[in-house]
């Protein structure tokens, strides 16, 4: 019996189809069965980023809506062996094409099959959101270091605590930008986690590297030099249990540093 | 014939004073009640006489308090001043209860909450910006208030707010409504403040050790120390 997360923001924008995709990566990479499952019907884009677009035949209102079975609607990643399959949300209809009661029977067949079911709910907290959390057993929570993701992050985190059935959420701070958040012009990690008061799950650096591998249809999670890369595999090993300690961008700091020392060095 | 009398009046420097019994029937005691005014009241001044009535053990509803405060009425120059009972239904007592409870509460209140008490509020936690925190009575906050919080919500001006943290979006104390500056000056020097309404209206902002002064009823400490 497998465990379903729901990757959710409340604000759109922020990273959440990103994220859903790399820790799906990240986790599949682990050696487990994961389906990946895009709730945003009407607005799929999670078979975008995982490049698997062109492979979709049936989607998830078909089989809500018995057209199909369940395995004929799933796309498997030939990047993978077996591990990584994905349900595609439909794009002709819109999110009151499914129920949170359909949804929880369509999750938990799931479940039977998978270690990880994925779940990349839209933004907002109607139906939609309803859907992607009927369920779910964990939530994660994703924010960037912005006042109003924050903001839309305590409401959602309001509204998670209130569901029955799912753990307490956690959190993955996305987008951090070292030299904001050293100046202070950025809330810094402390400042978010101390808020919204949840565990901390992860923090991702902004990297033009993800935009540039979802581009390609590529989860930044497969490209092993990437620092956005290390902190999805990171936060699938927190997801399996493994404790990994907070990724430190002072690093990179240092890094800049000595590499001018080295160019005026040379000269 | 009777022993004793069921409506006594007596006169003190408030006023009247009307003894009303508490064993006889309901009906009994309009009757003699009307009978001993009509013949009491004849030869009073124009001046309004302010009246207190002592029921007793007696329970009154609403509609039989309200037929009492007629009938003295109807006397001229009686006016009801108080009707005194003994007795409370368990309902009364129940709603006076909550309204003098202190509720303590261990959550923190998130964007788009609203955490609704009708007496006063013991919050061991946050209010996030857009949570909104009520109370009738007074507001105590253990964590930071970042959001919204009104006091005294169903009229007392009487109400304040504590709080850890003082950072409100808004304070609301009864009718009294004070918005945040834009920007707080700096980190500091928001810790253990509370919001009280002064006597210019205006709700005002102090340390939260100037409380003593301003509200000594806040302390339900019978006794010293």
């Amino acid at each position: 019996m497998g465990e379903a997360i729901v990757i959710t923001s409340g604000k759109g924008g922020v990273g959440k189809t990103t994220t859903s995709a790399n820790v799906g990566t990240a986790l599949a990479l682990q050696g487990k069965k994961v389906c990946l499952v895009d709730t945003d019907i009407g607005l799929r884009n999670l078979d975008v980023v995982m490049g698997l677009e062109n492979r979709i035949i049936y989607d998830l209102v078909d089989v809500v809506e018995g057209r199909c079975k369940i395995h004929q609607a799933l796309v498997k990643d030939k990047r993978f062996e077996d591990l990584l399959y994905l349900l595609p949300a439909a794009q002709t209809s819109d999110k009151n094409a499914v129920s949170p009661e359909q949804m929880k029977v369509l999750i938990d067949e799931l479940k039977q099959d998978y270690d990880y079911i994925v779940i990349d709910c839209p933004a907002g907290i109607e139906q939609g959101y309803r859907n992607a959390v009927a369920g779910a057993d964990h939530a994660i929570v994703v924010t960037t270091p912005e006042v109003s993701a924050v903001r839309d992050a305590d409401r959602i985190i309001g509204l998670l605590e209130k569901e029955e059935g799912i753990s307490a959420p956690r959190l993955i701070i996305n987008r951090i930008r070292n030299h904001l958040m050293k100046n202070g012009d950025m809330l810094d990690v402390d400042e978010i986690t101390t808020h919204l008061s949840i565990d901390l799950i992860g923090i991702v650096a902004d990297d033009d590297e993800v935009i540039k591998a979802s581009n390609h249809g590529e989860p930044i999670a497969l490209n092993p030099n990437s620092k956005a890369s290390i902190a999805y595999r990171n936060i699938a090993r927190r997801i399996l249990g493994e404790s990994v300690p907070l990724q430190s961008f002072e690093e990179d700091q240092a890094g800049m540093f000595s590499k001018i020392k080295k160019f005026f060095g040379v000269k | 014939m009777k022993k004793y009398q069921n409506v006594t009046i007596k006169g003190t420097k408030e006023g009247l004073t009307l003894h009303l019994d508490d064993t006889c029937s309901y009906s009994d005691l309009k009757e003699e009640l009307d009978q001993k005014l009509s013949e009491s009241s004849k030869s009073q001044s124009d001046k309004l006489i302010s009246v207190m009535v002592q029921v007793g053990n007696r329970y009154l509803t609403a509609d039989q308090k309200e037929e009492l405060r007629e009938l003295i009425r109807q006397k001229k120059n009686l006016v009801v001043d108080t009707i005194n009972s003994n007795v409370i239904t368990k309902q009364e007592a129940e709603a006076e209860r909550i309204a003098h409870e202190v509720v303590s509460i261990a959550k923190i209140v998130r964007s788009g909450q609203v955490l609704e008490v009708s007496g006063d509020l013991l919050l061991i936690g946050d209010v996030n910006p857009g949570g909104t925190v009520k109370a009738g009575g007074n507001i105590y906050i253990l964590g930071a208030l970042k959001g919204i919080a009104h006091a005294g919500c169903s009229g007392n001006r009487e109400a304040v707010i504590a709080a850890s943290v003082m950072k409100p979006s808004q304070l609301r104390i009864e009718e009294c409504l004070n918005r945040a500056p834009d920007h707080y000056p700096g980190e500091d020097g928001r810790e253990m403040e509370c919001a009280y309404i002064d006597e210019n209206n205006q709700i005002t902002i102090d340390r939260l050790q100037a409380l003593m002064n301003i509200r000594p009823n806040l302390s339900k400490l019978q006794g010293g120390f």
